[in-house]
């Protein structure tokens, strides 16, 4: 995957990764920025959608001026051109922005402008990560409709636990079957993420797989360590990959990504 | 082509009836008039004639013999369509799942063609407790669907509840005595999930085991499942955070 540039040509459409989390507050936003930056490392051409309609901070993890924003596209003010910004890891960045709270809820209009949005970016990224809200509401829901596949941000805490699995059940219940991966955040021991993964597989199978057509099986992505580095390149407004890369968590997230690159 | 000659027999195909000779309609006709409808009009073969010919046959084909209610296939269509409807417009929408209750004891007791009395009202009462722009199917022996586009989670209960009870206030007559005989149904719903494209089977499944459910807690009621469906219950979450931390063996 890491030869030369990918052409258009040879590969038209980007794969669509929804990065959600249930629960906010457990490093969705993070955690999509610093896999953009190893994404791009190898040579992909990333793209993160800041699909936080109502509550966006891409723009804040990335330390980046929301100057032209979804916002401005959306109202006809900008093109996509315009709007799509160099982010410090080498990805493109579509920033929500904050005038955006109008959009937070589901309309049609809101449904054919980030259509029209996708359609314009997915010709010309290899991978468009979808950034969405925290919380399981219809915007985050519908975002989530549009992805390849689900990227599930998760904490071991049981408050994050618990709206993963939310998630995970109301995704598995109500849409069509896409591979769903889990990223563990903040472990605290070797394997906590397996451990995670294992729990939740387990409640989903007696709860939510006898439900469904097709048994849902959860894959994990990777598990990143809880790591002071973290606490340190957010402080900093740095991505963790360029400013702490030999860090455990960068490890982990580095080796995350690379398993992203395989479906 | 003229309408008054002679039919021609099928060996000489060609000279009157011109293309309409070799087609072979028979059974098609047969199927019509026992259906109860009237051959189509003007010349046997011409494009009218036809078409009127193909318009009858979808519409026999549409529906469900015994009821006239829209068949599995048709209701199959209509499902799909309202899903890629939902997820384009956002507008709420209810599928109802409904089966007769004890409908086995029906057949066994009073006959088949009791049974098929029995349906029928079914049927009927299904098509009278909803609006015209709603769609009741026959998907089975006992088994019926209303699809009800643009409805609203909050009339979900009464529309269901409209449904029950008016099939439970029909009363059947049945032949020679005119006993009268009364059904009851079970009636299991959801809601299509609104803005993101899903699948037909996904809200069937989901609209059925609220049909099981309401079988299951003694029938003759209804069961919705509530927009809280996606709560975590009080057992999925012990079992969830119960055997956590596990410690993996190394």
């Amino acid at each position: 995957m890491s030869q030369a540039v990918p052409s258009p040509a040879a590969k038209p459409r980007a794969r669509i990764t929804a990065v959600t989390s249930g629960k906010g507050g457990v490093g969705k936003t993070f955690v999509a920025a610093n896999l953009a930056a190893a994404l791009a490392r190898q040579g992909e051409r990333v793209l993160v959608l800041d699909a936080d309609l109502g509550l966006a901070n891409l723009d804040v993890v990335l330390n980046l001026a929301a100057r032209v924003t979804l916002h401005d596209v959306f109202t006809g003010r900008a093109s996509l051109d315009e709007a799509l910004q160099s982010a410090p890891g080498g990805f493109s960045v579509l920033l929500a922005g904050s005038g955006l709270v109008e959009y937070s809820r589901m309309t049609p209009e809101v449904r054919d402008k980030l259509l029209d949005v996708i359609a314009q970016v997915r010709p010309r990224f290899d991978h468009v990560l979808l950034d969405t809200g925290a919380g399981i509401s219809d915007v985050v829901l519908f975002t989530v409709s549009l992805a390849d596949e689900v990227l599930i941000v998760a904490t071991p805490e049981p408050t994050s636990l618990t709206d993963a699995y939310a998630t995970i059940k109301v995704l598995a219940s109500t849409q069509a079957a896409r591979p769903v991966r889990l990223l563990v955040n903040q472990t605290q021991r070797r394997s906590e993420g397996r451990a995670v993964l294992a729990q939740l597989q387990q409640v989903l199978d007696r709860f939510v797989n006898p439900t469904l057509p097709q048994p849902l099986k959860l894959a994990l992505l990777g598990e990143v360590p809880l790591d002071a580095a973290v606490r340190e390149s957010i402080l900093r407004r740095q991505l963790l990959l360029e400013s702490l890369p030999g860090s455990p968590a960068a490890i982990a997230l580095a080796g995350a990504a690379a398993k992203l690159l395989t479906p | 082509m003229d309408p008054t000659a002679p039919a021609a027999p099928p060996e000489s195909a060609g000279h009157t009836a011109g293309p309409a000779a070799a087609l072979r309609l028979e059974t098609a006709l047969a199927l019509l008039r026992q259906a109860g409808q009237a051959e189509p009009a003007g010349p046997p073969g011409s494009p009218a004639y036809l078409q009127m010919l193909i318009d009858q046959l979808v519409d026999l084909s549409s529906r469900d013999a015994l009821t006239g209610l829209a068949n599995r296939r048709t209701f199959e269509l209509a499902l799909a369509r309202e899903v890629d409807r939902v997820a384009r417009s956002g507008e709420p929408a209810l599928l109802l799942m409904v089966d007769i209750d004890h409908f086995k004891r029906v057949n066994d007791s009073h006959g088949h063609a009791a049974g098929d009395l029995v349906i029928r009202a079914v049927a009927q009462a299904l098509t009278d407790s909803v609006r015209p722009m709603d769609l009741a199917a026959r998907i089975g022996g006992e088994e019926f669907a209303v699809l009800l586009p643009n409805c609203p989670a909050a009339f979900g209960p009464q529309v269901a509840a409209r449904v029950r009870q008016r099939v439970a206030r029909t009363e059947v007559a049945l032949p020679p005595e005119g006993l009268r005989l009364s059904v009851t149904v079970s009636v299991g719903g959801a809601f299509a999930p609104q803005w993101v494209r899903s699948t037909p089977g996904i809200w069937l499944q989901r609209a059925d085991q609220q049909l099981y459910r309401a079988k299951g807690e003694g029938r003759d009621r209804v069961c919705l499942e509530h927009a809280a469906v996606f709560d975590v219950s009080a057992l999925e979450r012990d079992m969830l955070l119960g055997g956590h931390p596990i410690q993996e063996p190394e």
